[in-house]
């Protein structure tokens, strides 16, 4: 099977004091999947990802992007933080926030036109927040914040797109909104990575699954390797036998 | 008060002050909107402590209280502060308002000391170094006021340029990165810019008070726009308003000091801000939720009144007002203002709704539907 590899860690360690968060992780995404990373908390989720976009410097490894570091491939990544890491109260507006997806193909100094206001626009509409834009941030419920960060994301229109738990304390409607436009992402080739929490909708959403927990469990298709011994492995407890009681 | 106004265009001196303390007032307002937003309001204070032993020093070693080699002392002793804050930090366990309570009273410490320690010299010299404490704005010079005015054309250039590049770095940090903003190089850019400002500012404000010229119209201006830009704008405007209206009531007087007395007037546009300005500000907040309630409490009263209303083959049919005893949104005031905007008619103790009310609440029942 040869398949292109979107990104590939390879002994990546990161420790921000003695203990270490990750362990030696191995890792490739082949190219056109929709892959979520899970494991419990403090299994270094978000730490891998900020790893792969260079966020935190790791102890040792390193990571590619379609074969080349991420510095240089960067304008193929979008990146979709946790929602709780900025204050929403930032004097600006919804469209506002879109625009900045574009800031990064314009470069230092220049001002976004009427060419990323367009591109902008479109991405909006894609999440279904045209009739917010001129909204102030502050007053969005916390669904549509999560929306503006994935138009954002869909504003840099890259080839890769990196989610740290996109689906947080959103609604069931926002929730099957946003897994149908990362399921249109992945239809149209794009390598979608969320960082998930629930795993009853894995098997649902996800074609591509990691489990994590410091070291790297298991990585493949949801089919194959969404089973009981791998939660077991990750979560150190059989969940399902566990749920039951 | 407006003769002290006409001062500042007649008097020479006068008006050298004036412009002094409006610039400095632009820029810091001006600057001031991205220490608050980068959550760093009190950076500035420990920044401005941190200058005192520099200004010390700077005299012992020249021997002479020319503004220009005092303020470079200023700079480099507030850069070091600023130092040693970002290391402590990232370096131990402390957090961000310990390291900067810590560097803000050892620096403040040691300038005292310094400062009590060249008074006791035999130098008749020393005398008035302690004006940095407070500020003085008579001893600005129109030399200083040049320099103001390249500093804050300077800095506005620098801030116009890399606009774009500030806001994505002042609103999400990790998200502009990953997109290749160039933060530790813009986030070390914005802090010199508010240490080269707070510098300028110790002549005329001095150490202690300087970081409300800072913070203040930066918190008055973000209760009246919603926008970034205009934050910025108008917090250069209060700036510059408090230093002109300062600089004109200390001069109405020979015994207000200049400093202290912007200081007040840029609290009082705080306080005029946080209480009367639209949306955020406290009394409109207060208005709306009271209107709120009294337009929900209308409504369901309303509801009941056509609930009943609708069980009588004819609408506009009067019933006795008693009926609605047990309902709690009912009281005689609320009947008596609900006749006079017209939703019902009262004739000897039997009400009726009118028109207006079937309409609204046959409208709103098949909103809901």
């Amino acid at each position: 099977m040869k398949e292109n590899i979107a990104i590939q860690v390879d002994d990546l360690t990161v420790a921000y004091d003695y203990k270490p968060v990750l362990w030696d992780i191995d890792l490739k995404v082949p190219e056109g999947v929709l892959m979520a990373i899970v494991g419990p908390n403090g299994a270094g989720k978000s730490t891998l990802i900020k790893s792969i976009l260079g966020l935190i410097k790791p102890i040792a490894g390193s990571v590619r992007v379609f074969g080349k570091p991420y510095k240089e491939n960067r304008k193929r990544v979008a990146y979709v933080p946790q929602k709780g890491s900025v204050d929403w109260d930032f004097p600006t507006t919804a469209l506002d926030v879109v625009l900045m997806g574009t800031y990064g193909n314009l470069g230092w100094i220049k001002r976004p036109g009427i060419k990323e206001k367009k591109i902008a626009l479109t991405a909006m509409e894609q999440v279904k927040m045209t009739d917010f834009q001129n909204r102030q941030i502050s007053q969005l419920s916390g669904g549509q914040q999560q929306r503006v960060f994935l138009a954002r994301a869909l504003a840099q229109d890259a080839d890769i797109y990196i989610m740290d738990e996109p689906l947080q304390g959103v609604d069931a409607v926002t929730e099957v909104a946003i897994i149908n436009i990362l399921k249109e992402l992945r239809n149209r080739n794009k390598t979608v990575v969320v960082v998930h929490h629930d795993l009853q909708t894995v098997p649902e959403y996800f074609d591509w699954v990691t489990f994590l927990n410091v070291k790297r469990i298991d990585t493949g298709p949801v089919k194959d390797i969404f089973n009981d011994d791998n939660l077991t492995r990750t979560y150190g407890i059989n969940y399902k036998v566990a749920l039951n009681q | 008060m407006w003769d002290s106004l006409k001062l500042i265009f007649t008097d020479y001196t006068v008006g050298v002050i004036t412009c002094g303390t409006a610039l400095l007032g632009a820029i810091s307002g001006m600057l001031g909107c991205f220490a608050v937003l980068k959550k760093e309001s009190l950076l500035g204070d420990a920044i401005s402590h941190a200058a005192l032993p520099g200004i010390v020093l700077a005299f012992l070693i020249t021997g002479t209280k020319s503004s220009s080699g005092l303020l470079i002392g200023a700079f480099l002793s507030a850069l070091l502060g600023l130092f040693w804050i970002r290391k402590i930090v990232t370096k131990t366990h402390l957090k961000t308002d310990t390291a900067l309570g810590l560097v803000l009273s050892v620096f403040f410490g040691f300038g005292m000391v310094l400062l009590t320690f060249i008074q006791k010299m035999p130098d008749a010299n020393q005398a008035g170094l302690d004006k940095f404490l407070f500020g003085q704005a008579a001893t600005l010079m129109v030399e200083d006021v040049w320099m103001m005015g390249a500093v804050t054309t300077l800095s506005l250039f620098v801030v116009i340029l890399f606009w774009k590049e500030f806001k994505i770095m002042l609103f999400d940090k990790d998200y502009a990165h990953s997109i290749g903003i160039k933060t530790k190089l813009l986030d070390a850019l914005v802090s010199l810019l508010i240490v080269v400002a707070i510098v300028l500012g110790l002549q005329t404000v001095g150490v202690i008070l300087m970081s409300a010229i800072l913070l203040a119209p930066a918190a008055a201006a973000r209760q009246w726009t919603n926008s970034l830009k205009n934050m910025v704008i108008l917090a250069g405007i209060f700036g510059a308003l408090s230093g002109i209206t300062g600089t004109a009531i200390s001069a109405s007087s020979a015994h207000i000091p200049t400093g202290p007395v912007i200081v007040m007037v840029a609290a009082v546009i705080v306080i005029i801000s946080l209480i009367f300005s639209p949306e955020r500000g406290y009394l409109f907040k207060q208005i709306k939720h009271r209107r709120n309630r009294n337009d929900l409490k209308l409504k369901k009263t309303l509801q009941l009144m056509y609930n009943i209303a609708v069980s009588h083959k004819n609408v506009y049919h009067p019933h006795s007002v008693k009926l609605l005893n047990n309902f709690r949104g009912y009281s005689k005031k609320s009947i008596q203002q609900m006749q006079r905007d017209g939703w019902i008619s009262i004739t000897g103790g039997m009400w009726s709704i009118t028109p207006k009310t079937f309409e609204y609440i046959t409208q709103s029942k098949q909103q809901q539907i």
